[in-house]
């Protein structure tokens, strides 16, 4: 009788310390992110696809076509090609293609890049509809940005 | 409200005006009650809930309503049809019909029918008979377990139900249930909920009734009639469309008449918590913050086993509920009333 009793007690206030908790969470703030409508800030090492980085000085791109990414590449997933326009003294980037299908952001052309030229992006919003779309054109997309 | 009743008018006329008023009440409940449900465990899992269609998602139910209307009824090949058809309704009619006697308002009960008490459980009672229906009918294993659940489950918590309510009627003296909101009135300490001088195990038969009603409706944590972890979706298994939308809107229906039976049988009904200004307006804020602590119990406890159900009724609940109603017996024949 007596442990029978002690059971129903026992349970009894555990039940009410489960309300209590539940009770208490109902009156905090939410913790979702209501993502198409707000979304998080991508934390520093994030690794998006690579993008060109801008010379803050001129707000061209610092690649100078060097092809360093380009062999790094285990997947062969970098096409750079580069030319010398008029008035200037060495090369600059004319055409990054990025093959993000293969890509698999191991990030060896990142490390390969002697002026720091390429980094890694904080997109990750990459749904498409079809495989051309992932292949990416870097240039334009750093270009499309300065507009 | 109270003042349509003060109007006379003819007794037909009333009739078919309580009797859209209560389909109204009722369609509507059920239709924002999943509303409130689904957002209550938005709240307490830390979550929004329905937040896209309409202002905080007021419109899902009418997206849900559409979406379930759009949908073919089918029944399965080999199932018994005619049942199979009956038991969503024969869920949904006698919360509706029981409705009829539940007192809202002063002036505000289809009928006050002095068997009023008895002929809820009466009508309370098909319910397990056309969830039982619904799984047989299905001709599905997972049906058919989950009815056996539910006929086993409603037996065992029928009994300790019964018993309260037989000590209510033995305090309160009728089984009218205007009667006996009106001898609850001025100031909470006369509800029966505290009519300790009756009986000092007062506060625990709520505590029965409750668990018995929450149990009754096949609410969580006693889901057992759609245990969708382990049974798929229980006795609803086969149903799709409008059909298992009736069965819900049966069970935000049994809820809803649960919590007005338990307003009314101990928590005062219309009367106001300090005496002042009885009315409608307090019926329906203890009705909605015992629909309140219905959701907060069902997103706080996991689903019990099937033991520990039937152990909570027969081993504590039926021996709590008759220790009360010999209490009160005995208290009532040595005091008097």
């Amino acid at each position: 009788m007596k442990e029978s009793l002690r059971e129903i007690y026992t349970g009894l206030s555990s039940l009410i310390t489960g309300l209590g908790i539940t009770l208490r969470q109902f009156f905090k703030p939410v913790v979702t992110v209501q993502y198409p409508h707000e979304s998080l800030k991508m934390p520093a090492r994030f690794r998006g696809h690579i993008e060109l980085v801008r010379d803050p000085a001129t707000g061209k791109p610092l690649c100078y076509a060097c092809k360093l990414c380009e062999k790094a590449c285990p997947t062969d997933c970098i096409t750079v090609e580069g030319l010398k326009r008029d008035g200037e003294k060495r090369k600059s980037v004319s055409e990054y293609h990025l093959d993000f299908t293969r890509c698999s952001l191991c990030g060896s052309c990142v490390e390969a890049c002697k002026s720091g030229a390429i980094r890694f992006s904080k997109e990750y919003n990459l749904a498409g509809t079809s495989k051309e779309e992932f292949i990416l054109d870097l240039f334009r997309r750093l270009e499309r940005e300065g507009k | 409200m109270s003042a349509l009743a003060a109007i006379q008018i003819g007794e037909p006329l009333r009739l078919v005006l309580f009797l859209l008023g209560i389909m109204a009440f009722v369609g509507f409940n059920a239709a924002y009650l999943v509303w409130a449900e689904r957002k209550g465990a938005g709240r307490f899992q830390r979550r929004v809930g329905p937040s896209e269609v309409g202002y905080a998602g007021l419109l899902q139910p009418i997206a849900d309503a559409v979406k379930l209307l759009t949908k073919q009824v089918l029944v399965p090949p080999g199932a018994d049809a005619t049942l199979f058809r009956a038991a969503p309704i024969l869920v949904i009619a006698p919360a509706l019909i029981s409705l009829a006697v539940i007192p809202f308002g002063p002036a505000l009960a289809a009928r006050d029918l002095n068997v009023g008490l008895i002929m809820i459980f009466a009508f309370g009672s098909v319910n397990v008979m056309a969830l039982m229906l619904g799984g047989w009918s299905s001709r599905n294993k997972y049906a058919i377990i989950s009815a056996a659940r539910v006929v086993s489950q409603n037996v065992a918590y029928e009994i300790p139900m019964l018993l309260v309510v037989v000590t209510m009627l033995l305090v309160t003296g009728t089984m009218s249930l205007t009667k006996i909101v009106e001898d609850q009135a001025g100031g909470f300490w006369h509800w029966n909920l505290f009519r300790l001088a009756a009986n000092p195990l007062m506060p625990l038969t709520f505590l029965t009734f409750y668990i018995c009603m929450l149990a009754e409706t096949n609410r969580a944590p006693f889901d057992m009639a759609e245990a969708e972890s382990e049974l798929v979706a229980g006795a609803y298994t086969e149903y799709a469309g409008m059909g298992f939308g009736v069965f819900f809107m049966g069970e935000y229906a049994n809820i809803l008449l649960g919590c007005s039976l338990a307003t009314v049988l101990f928590l005062g009904g219309w009367q106001c918590p300090f005496g002042l200004l009885p009315g409608v307006f307090w019926f329906l804020v203890k009705l909605y913050l015992l629909v309140f602590s219905v959701i907060w119990v069902r997103w706080t406890f996991p689903r019990t086993q099937f033991y520990g159900l039937l152990n909570l009724s027969w081993k504590i609940l039926i021996p709590l509920s008759l220790g009360t109603l010999v209490l009160s017996a005995a208290m009532i024949k040595l005091l008097g009333r």
